[in-house]
Formats: C-alpha cells, structure tokens, sequence
C-alpha cells in the first residue's frame, strides 16, 4: 500500500511537470471543448433565429395571371419576384440553385378559378438541398391558407359554413418544457466531457508504460522488492487523478461558458448550477477508473510512446460511441441501459440536465457495473505486468 | 553472496542461458566476460528475478529469487544496462524514488542521498532535473539509485558501457571500493580490459555456457600466449566449436 502511494505520488508529480500532459489535462481538455460547444452552439442558435426572421423568397412565373394570390402573398410579407422562360425557366432557375424556389402559375389558373374548379399551380423545389425544407412548408402553408379562404368564400356564397368542410380541426400544444427542449440540443454535452476527461489521462497512460519502457526505466523499477499490482494501481491511481481533475475543471469550465449562450431567446434553459454540476461530477467520477485503467492496459501492449499515442488516440473515441448512438436513435434513459458504461453516465447526465428525477437504482447500477469493469481492466493491467515480456 | 545454480533458460528453441553455476562470494568482483549475446545479460535478468528460469535457481543470500523475489531482491542492487532515469525529476528525487520504494522514509533517507551523493561525487547534480545528463551523470545516479538501501549484494550489467576515460576510472575505483567494504559484485562486460582490470574472478561466457574460469592469472596462466586474451579468444573458439 505504500509502494502504491509512492508511485502515485512520484507519477502525478512527474507529470505535473510534462507540458504535454498538463496541456492536454488540465488546459485543452478542460477549456477546448467547453469553448468550442459553447461557439457551436451560438452559431446554431444564431442560424436558426435568421431563418425564421428571413421574409420569405418567392420566384414566380406568370404572375400577371393571378394577382389576386401574389396580393395575397404579398400582404404576408413574401418576397415575390418575376423569373422569366415559364415553367422550364423555373425549372432551370431551382436546379442552378439560382432561386431556392420557384411558384409557376398555369396560364389556365383564372378560367379554371373563375369557374370553380381545382386550379393547379407548380412549386419547383430542390429536396436535395435540405436548407429549403423550411422555406418550402412556409411556402405550401401560406399558398394553403389562400385556397383555404377561396374555399370559405365559395361555401358562403352557397350558402353554407365553411365549418362543414372541416370535420376535425388539429390544435397542435407542445408540452416540451424549456429543460427539456435545450437537452435535445445538449445531447453532445456529455459527448464532450467523456471525451475530455479521457483526454486527460491520455498522456499520464502512455508515460507511466510506455514511456517507462521507452527511457529503459522500467527495469531497473522491476527489480525493486515491491509487488508488480503496486506498481500497475499506482499508475492507474495517477491517471485516475489528472482524469478526476480534468473532468473537474470540463465541468467548471461549461457551467461558466454556458452562460454566455442565450438559451432563453429560444425558449430553452439549461440547469448547470452548482447542484447540478456536483451530480454530474458524482456520476462521471465510476467512469474515471475505467478510463484509466483502459488507457493504461492498451498502453501496456504497446512498444514505444509514439505508438501508444496512435493506439490511444484511436481508443479514446471508442467510449464515445455508444453516446452517438444514444444520440442517433434518442435512446431514452432505462434501467435495462444502466449496466452499459458511458452510456448510462450519458443518459444520467442528460437525465440531469434536464431536471428528470434521477433513480438511486439507475445511479447505483450505473456506479457499479462501471466500477466492476475498470476493476477488472486494471487486474488485467496487472496481469500484464506480471509478465516477463512486459519489458519488450 | 550470489549464487548460480544450474540455471537454464530458452526463449522458443533458442537457448539463452544453458546450466549456467557460479558463486559470487562477498568482498569479490566476478566478472561475467562474453561477447554481445552470449548470454550475460539474460543471467542477470534470471537474477534480479524479471524473468524466470527453466530450470535452476537463483540465489541471493541462500533465498531463491523465483520462489522468494521480495525478499532476495530486498538483499540487492541492480544497475541493468543501459538503465534510464525519470528526466523531470531531479537526480534526488530519482534516488529518493527508489529509497521510498525500498521502504525508506523521511530524514534517513536524505541522509543516506547525501552520503552517496558524497560517495559518487554528485554534487551540484543532484538537485538538478536529470534530463539532459550525460551517460556518466546518468550512470552515477542510476548507481546511487541502486546503492540507496545499502544492498550488500551488486549485479551490474555493462555498468561502463558508453562512458569516457574518467568515467570509466570513477566506476572502477566505487566497485573496488564496495569491493573492500564487503560487498558481493556480480558484473558483466564484453571488454576484456575492463575485466582484466576489475575483476578478482572471472567466468568466460559463450553461447549460455561457461567455457572458462579462473582468476585473471590463472585464465591468462593456461593460454598458448600467456596473456588474458589469449584466454579469451582461445575460450571462445573452444565454445563456438560444436
């Protein structure tokens, strides 16, 4: 045991003294990710507001047959400009991307208008182009809602109420709470703190074997009077101690940047006080020994530090994955998921955020199974070690 | 005192080390004299207890390194070839690493630092982070690393290997002087000199066997030519021949 606290101490404070580690812990980590997400984010946000705000752009063909619908279009604030060449100008005007939508009226709009019946008109679109897909619902619901009160006015002429053609009315009520409609948009956030706090022992892993080899200090360390599973937990110890604290100040940092986002102009807020900061923290820090313990096995097996580095920088994407999946098919948070690590602390913390009841049993299961895999990659580390070809 | 008994070790069909006994008494230098991969190293490692043996023991003091490592290695210091230091530590803090891992603590500990600093000639080098040493400073504090619990049984492996004139000089004259403290030396070297030079005993190795031994007058008393060389060459022609 204090063989083990010897090595700790000696590792943490070696490292401390390594610019790479103390830049990719405690610096990059910690203040990089929050950043960029927080600029990913006021970017997103910004974009989304100038969509909705934008007036609403319109090429038309053959205008003058209907002015009565380019009136109307026009009192709704659209934007309505002639293209020439008709239907296959319009044609042309969308494919070149030289309009993101063309309207093409038929020149026997106002004969078939004036004798009530249907009435065609084409809305050229580019659905490969996804940016349009707004600018086309906005575009069918205003030219809708015209046919809509052509309609009404036809019944009333006959006498009828425009209700009988409306059987059931759709009142749409969304009940997302603020909480929840920004964790939809904060499903990276856990992203980026995995991914951070692994970062954080990345260097300390390769250092403390690879690195150990590569100087030819690891003998000489093999030939002390001291248990080979000292050794290994205290190495392991040490990456859990630079990944603890950079997973500390990932937390600080994106409670702090994330005030700078303004959430609440969209009707979103997101809870990242210092309760929930701590929970996050609490539930993060199972995930810590697991990490390190997994970086410092995979950097056993390898031969010199510049290998280790590709190796681990490949590995250290591999616990994010099941966050993407999570985040792909909007896996929602359940017990029989718990087991999983990375991503029941992901469904944890977003449960977290967004201020759902979290069960002691989820957190428990969470807890323990990801204890119970970090235990055992590090008694597999340590088997390692207790090998003769430990030394290459 | 280190003590070789039939040790043996193959790694695949290759026979590394091959019914290999030899006593290494205290208050002597013996010397494990050999071309590069003869074998001398693979010993060492046998006895310092990183690799196991295939057949044969180790022993350091009478206790088995395979079945007793803690305790025989307690008993010993080791200077591996061409060992490597912590750089962002300074020479101290590498010493007081070992010294700690040793089960040594607080102001003993520093003082033994010092009294090696003082025996090794470290001086100024010792609060300074080593990264950036030379071989020699290098080798002197890979030394008193090895030196700090005061082991009374040495195994150095090619301790001379890349160091000038002076530091070579300043090798010899500390093993000889731990030599005549008592303490039991266990070292290998490729040059014949450096062996000549140092050693009380000196066992020829070629191929994992022992193919000659004897003292330095002795070895050089059964050559043709009368000189250790002779010996030495004459050895090993006589253990390379199938």
């Amino acid at each position: 045991m204090r063989a083990l606290l010897t090595v700790l101490r000696k590792e943490v404070l070696e490292n401390l003294r390594d610019r790479r580690t103390v830049l990719s812990a405690l610096v990059l980590g910690p203040l990089g990710a929050p950043l960029l997400f927080a600029v990913m984010m006021n970017v997103t946000l910004e974009r989304n507001r100038e969509h909705d705000e934008r007036p609403l752009e319109l090429a038309m063909a053959g205008r003058a047959v209907a002015p009565n619908l380019v009136a109307y279009l026009e009192g709704e604030g659209v934007s309505v400009r002639t293209i020439p060449g008709g239907a296959a100008g319009a044609a042309a005007a969308v494919r070149e991307h030289r309009v993101r939508l063309a309207l093409v009226i038929p020149d026997d709009y106002a004969e078939r208008i004036a004798a009530g019946e249907p009435a065609r008109v084409l809305l050229y679109t580019d659905s490969s182009d996804t940016s349009t897909g707004a600018d086309r619902g906005r575009a069918e619901g205003l030219i809708g809602a015209y046919a809509a009160r052509i309609a009404s006015w036809r019944l009333a002429a006959r006498g009828l109420s425009p209700a009988v053609v409306q059987p059931i009315a759709v009142d749409e009520i969304d009940v997302s709470t603020p909480a929840a409609r920004a964790t939809a948009l904060f499903g990276m956030l856990s992203y980026f703190i995995v991914f951070a706090t692994l970062m954080g022992g990345l260097y300390i892993a390769i250092d403390a074997t690879a690195g150990e080899r590569e100087r030819g200090s690891l003998e000489p360390l093999l030939t002390l009077p001291v248990a080979r599973t000292s050794l290994v937990y205290g190495k392991i110890l040490a990456a859990c101690t630079y990944m603890a604290l950079s997973l500390a100040l990932t937390i600080t940092t994106f409670a702090i940047s994330l005030r700078f986002v303004h959430l609440d102009q969209f009707g979103m807020q997101l809870d990242l006080g210092l309760g929930t900061a701590a929970s996050i923290y609490g539930v993060m820090l199972p995930f810590v020994l697991l990490g390190a313990a997994l970086l410092t096995l995979v950097a056993s097996f390898t031969r010199s530090y510049r290998e280790a580095q590709s190796w681990l920088g490949g590995l250290v994407l591999v616990p994010t994955m099941p966050i993407l999946f999570a985040s792909i098919y909007q896996l929602a948070p359940r017990i029989g998921l718990m087991w999983i690590p990375s991503l029941s602390q992901h469904l944890l913390i977003q449960s977290l955020l967004r201020g759902d009841p979290v069960g002691v049993g989820a957190v428990a299961l969470s807890a323990g199974s990801t204890l119970a895999f970090g235990m055992l990659l590090a008694a597999a580390a340590a088997r390692l070690y207790g090998r003769e070809r430990i030394l290459g | 005192m280190i003590r070789l008994d039939s040790l043996e070790k193959r790694f695949g069909d290759v026979v590394a080390v091959d019914d290999i006994s030899l006593d290494a008494p205290d208050g002597r230098v013996t010397g494990l004299l050999g071309p590069n991969g003869a074998g001398k190293s693979t010993t060492l490692r046998l006895v310092y207890g990183v690799q196991r043996p295939d057949g044969g023991r180790a022993l350091v003091d009478g206790i088995d390194v395979a079945s007793d490592r803690q305790r025989a290695l307690a008993r010993l210091g080791v200077l591996p070839h061409n060992a490597g230091l912590y750089p962002h530590l300074s020479a101290r803090e590498n010493i007081r690493y070992y010294g700690e891992l040793q089960g040594l603590r607080g102001v003993a500990l520093e003082r033994r630092i010092d009294v090696l600093a003082e025996l090794l000639e470290l001086g100024p080098l010792l609060a300074r982070r080593t990264k950036g040493f030379s071989q020699g400073e290098r080798v002197k504090v890979s030394l008193a690393r090895a030196l700090v619990h005061e082991p009374r049984n040495l195994v150095l492996d090619e301790p001379t290997s890349g160091l000038d004139v002076l530091a070579t000089r300043n090798v010899r004259e500390l093993v000889r002087r731990l030599r005549d403290a008592g303490h039991c030396i266990l070292f290998t070297s490729h040059v014949m000199q450096e062996v000549a030079a140092l050693c009380d005993d000196i066992a020829i190795v070629a191929r994992g066997r022992i193919v000659a031994r004897g003292t330095p007058a002795e070895l050089a008393a059964t050559a043709p030519g009368g000189s250790l060389e002779d010996a030495f060459v004459a050895a090993l022609s006589a253990g390379a021949a199938p």
